[in-house]
């Protein structure tokens, strides 16, 4: 199995029955597939809707995640607005965002939306699913391809800084998974 | 009054130097027809706002490879490596600016409010320059309203008085963007009789919208 779908398995045992959901682009869409049996979240996209699954038949007019790939809804799902769906994002209605990340540091902060001299792809949703998401979990392998490690003391804030500010949702905890 | 326009009479309604908000996300609810006029149109020196630059040859990103562009204020660049470019060789100012952040700047651009705290890019480089504010204990950056010239709307069905509906998530920014411009054009795939859409039905109100426009091949 490779790494990335480990890192997956081990962050769909993080998901809780009931649990709104919202899933960051690359490695945490994977995380679905590990779901147990018997554990339903709602997947919230960022895009503008609650009841995110996955594509089964043609492409729907409309319908794409926050990556812009098509994908499905599920029954009972519902659409808005991006102010209602970044109300329900910083207003603490989404229990658990999984993001990919550059850099994590020891105080929780994530660095994910700048490659210094390379390029600078924007924050997008990042900074308020960070600051907004009941529990944060940060799903990524522990070194960069050239081997640079990922998990810092401080992050490099011209990687993008994104600190967990503990917004009376409880505090950070850290949590190292490993193979 | 009639709102329907052909779309000859829609480059006219650009100049030079106008701030235009979009609708769409990845391009999914922007009026393709409506940038194709306006990249027509020659006009330049344009403030695009908006979610993000899409790719090259979708959503807005064909105005932005086009040169006609000045500065974007978006909240992700990354798909397009146009927008990256122009704006490392400084042909194009880009202003990044969190995604729930610029919605909530646009709502009060349109709302008559005079911003709004978040405290969404605190700690970060987004509070450089900015009022920080504590409420009970927490701090808070001001954001101020976003307005524009002109909003560029995608909607999926209007009827002729205006009354817009939108399709799955192309909705995104369109309904928010139609309270904050001056001048509210919109692109629509079906145009139906005041009275067949449903009154609870109505996502963006007539009394929102200037010009209507139907899509080409539509």
């Amino acid at each position: 199995m490779e790494a990335k779908e480990i890192i997956a398995r081990r962050v769909a045992q993080e998901l809780k029955e009931g649990y709104v959901v919202n899933l960051g682009i690359g490695l945490p869409t994977m995380v679905p597939r590990f779901l147990s049996k018997g554990v339903n979240i709602t997947l919230q996209s960022e895009n503008g809707f609650l009841g995110l699954g996955p594509l089964e038949g043609e492409p729907m007019p409309g319908v794409v995640n926050a990556g812009g790939i098509p994908c499905g809804l599920v029954p009972g799902a519902a659409m808005f607005d991006s102010a209602t769906s970044f109300a329900l994002i910083r207003g603490g209605h989404v229990d658990v965002t999984v993001l990919g990340g550059l850099q994590v540091d020891e105080e929780g902060s994530l660095a994910n939306w700048m490659v210094p001299g390379k390029m600078v792809p924007g924050m997008g949703g990042a900074m308020d699913l960070v600051n907004g998401a009941r529990k944060v979990i940060v799903a990524m392998e522990h070194c960069t391809r050239e081997g640079e490690a990922r998990l810092l003391e401080r992050c490099n804030p011209t990687h993008g800084k994104v600190p967990r500010l503990d917004g009376g949702y409880g505090t950070c905890r850290i949590q190292y998974f490993t193979r | 009054m009639n709102k329907i326009v052909q779309w000859s009479e829609i480059a006219p309604m650009f100049q030079d130097g106008m701030s235009v908000m979009f609708g769409g996300f990845m391009g999914v609810g922007t009026p393709q027809g409506i940038v194709a006029a306006l990249l027509k149109s020659g006009v330049s020196d344009l403030t695009l706002i908006g979610n993000d630059t899409a790719m090259p040859e979708v959503g807005v990103g064909p105005l932005v490879s086009s040169g006609k562009v000045a500065k974007v204020i978006v909240s992700h660049i990354g798909t397009n490596p146009i927008t990256g470019k122009k704006m490392i060789a400084g042909e194009l100012d880009v202003d990044l600016v969190p995604q729930g952040t610029l919605i909530e700047r646009i709502r009060c651009g349109g709302s008559g409010l005079g911003g709004v705290l978040t405290p969404t890019g605190v700690g970060t480089v987004v509070e450089e320059g900015k009022t920080k504010m504590a409420v009970g204990g927490k701090e808070y950056l001001l954001e101020l309203p976003l307005r524009a010239n002109v909003a560029i709307i995608k909607a999926k069905r209007a009827d002729r008085a205006g009354n817009l509906v939108y399709e799955r998530a192309a909705r995104n920014f369109n309904p928010v963007i139609a309270f904050a411009a001056d001048l509210v054009i919109v692109e629509v795939d079906e145009l139906v009789e005041i009275g067949e859409i449903d009154p609870d039905l109505v996502m963006t109100p007539a009394a929102l919208v200037d010009k209507i426009v139907l899509s080409q091949g539509a």
